[in-house]
């Protein structure tokens, strides 16, 4: 039996009369690579921030590794997570080496300068950035090669549980196609879990092996990639097939 | 019985801000001792908020110093008075003109500019990325900001006040005909050291201040541009109201010693 990395159990998150998820379930196995889907303003998002704390639930449990998520110690927690933003996330003062080291220049995981700097250099060759973008501040690069630094910086810390917000949006079919190849390589390079946010279908294909259908703050269909296009779920299947007619209403 | 009705959320909605503003502020003091330390987010803010802020700060007290002297000299003179340019300027300077306009000129300059950046960090989910890197926003954002404006502006505020009594010496000496040496020996015979000190925290005060708005309005932003505009606007009008007000306290506070 497959051990669970991830478990959210009956999450109830309301933000005034706007009642986002409502007893969302959620099981991920360790090592495995999860894909939330859903229209937009499903709650995918904020079912993500609740994991990471960053939003607090109503009600309801979270686990990571068996151990309740909040509780314990907050940076040994969190030194476990790898997270790419929607936007990447950035931070425009500093140059992008400091950025993909931001980690390993501070706090627990705190190495030496110039020791933490060639980590960044090799997480760049990485993500299939020259070194020489490593002095570049965030605002001089292109849509693209931010979500590579991001993903560069999600992954220096070489964490357990790896994070996609989102992450081919606004990005052209090709570059979409590079970044979704790169997420797959280093989850399974890694050996990392993974959790993606998408409304993207190509990413889902190519990065997910298990998928999950979230609408109306439920999960409505969860399982294999590969099972995806003959679930026989009527939300899953006008998602995929991008129908107005379903049982998702095209006007929420 | 809409008036009394709406009377009363307004005060309401105040009294809610004024209590979120303060417990705001007391983390802020309460992470200040407690580690990690942000060292060069401390020098960096340093510098911005200091150095950064001098020509800005020379530029309004000399202007500042100037016309004091000749309003002083102007009015002085419907009753033989001329001759008390050089006290009344410095007192003038060095007791409420140099901290109010310096602290105002923070609030222009650097409360704006906090929280505009801070509010951009967060619509764009960088404080966010903060707390997934183990980075607490208040220990990483707001109290290098607030520590370095409250050492930093009581500086400015010196250099500030001896800038505008130059500026007061230069017009007295120039075009009004005062003697210069006795210009300064008026000056620095007239002042008395509660003058200094309640002028310096005046500008500690005002720094904490100013730094604080614009930290707690750009944390507390709301969405896309719109929002950090109007986190930029409430920060600068918050800072401004609030050195005012903490100006009229402290004057009274030390002038009733």
């Amino acid at each position: 039996m497959t051990q669970s990395m991830i478990r959210m159990e009956n999450i109830h998150k309301s933000f005034g009369t706007n009642h986002v998820l409502r007893g969302l379930d959620l099981e991920i196995a360790r090592g495995s690579s999860m894909v939330i889907i859903g229209g937009s303003g499903t709650g995918k998002s904020i079912a993500l921030k609740c994991i990471l704390g960053l939003v607090q639930q109503d009600s309801g449990t979270i686990t990571v590794d068996g151990k309740d998520a909040s509780s314990g110690d907050r940076d040994a927690f969190l030194a476990r997570f790898g997270m790419l933003f929607q936007g990447a996330a950035l931070f425009d003062s500093l140059p992008v080496w400091q950025n993909v080291a931001f980690r390993l220049l501070r706090g627990s995981l705190k190495r030496p300068k110039e020791e933490a700097r060639q980590i960044a250099i090799d997480k760049l060759r990485r993500v299939g950035l020259r070194a020489d973008v490593a002095d570049r501040f965030p605002a001089e690069l292109s849509g693209g090669m931010q979500k590579r630094v991001g993903l560069a910086r999600a992954i220096a810390a070489e964490p357990e549980i790896i994070f996609f917000d989102e992450p081919t949006t606004g990005l052209d079919p090709i570059m979409s196609g590079v970044i979704n190849d790169l997420i797959r390589e280093i989850v399974v390079e890694m050996g990392a879990t993974a959790m993606t946010i998408t409304h993207d279908m190509t990413s889902v294909r190519a990065i997910a092996d298990n998928i999950s259908m979230l609408h109306d703050g439920v999960i409505q269909w969860t399982g294999p990639v590969a099972d995806m296009d003959h679930s026989g779920n009527a939300y899953l299947d006008q998602f995929i097939q991008g129908r107005a007619e379903g049982p998702i209403e095209a006007v929420r | 019985m809409k008036p009394i009705a709406l009377l009363g959320r307004t005060v309401l909605g105040m009294l809610a801000a004024i209590g979120r503003i303060a417990l705001f502020a007391g983390r802020a003091i309460g992470h200040l001792v407690r580690p990690p330390f942000y060292g060069r987010e401390f020098l960096s803010a340093l510098l911005n908020i200091g150095w950064l802020s001098l020509p800005v700060v020379g530029l309004t007290a000399v202007f500042t110093g100037g016309a004091l002297a000749l309003q002083i000299y102007a009015g002085g003179s419907r009753f033989n008075a001329e001759a008390v340019v050089p006290q009344i300027v410095a007192v003038g300077m060095v007791r409420e003109l140099g901290p109010v306009l310096v602290g105002l000129m923070i609030a222009a300059r650097v409360t704006s500019s906090i929280a505009a950046e801070i509010a951009t960090m967060k619509v764009t989910e960088q404080i966010d990325a903060l707390v997934t890197l183990s980075t607490h926003p208040m220990k990483y954002l707001t109290v290098p900001r607030v520590l370095a404006a409250t050492l930093v502006v009581p500086l400015l505020v010196g250099v500030g006040d001896i800038i505008g009594i130059f500026g007061g010496y230069a017009v007295a000496t120039g075009t009004l005909g005062f003697n210069p040496a006795a210009y300064i020996r008026n000056t620095v015979n007239f002042l008395e050291p509660l003058d200094v000190i309640s002028s310096l925290t005046k500008g500690a005060v005002f720094g904490f201040a100013a730094a604080t708005m614009g930290c707690f309005h750009g944390m507390n932003s709301g969405r896309g541009a719109m929002g950090v505009g109007r986190a930029t606007k409430s920060a600068v009008e918050g800072a401004a109201v609030l050195i005012l007000a903490a100006n009229f306290v402290l004057t009274g506070v030390f002038f009733s010693l």
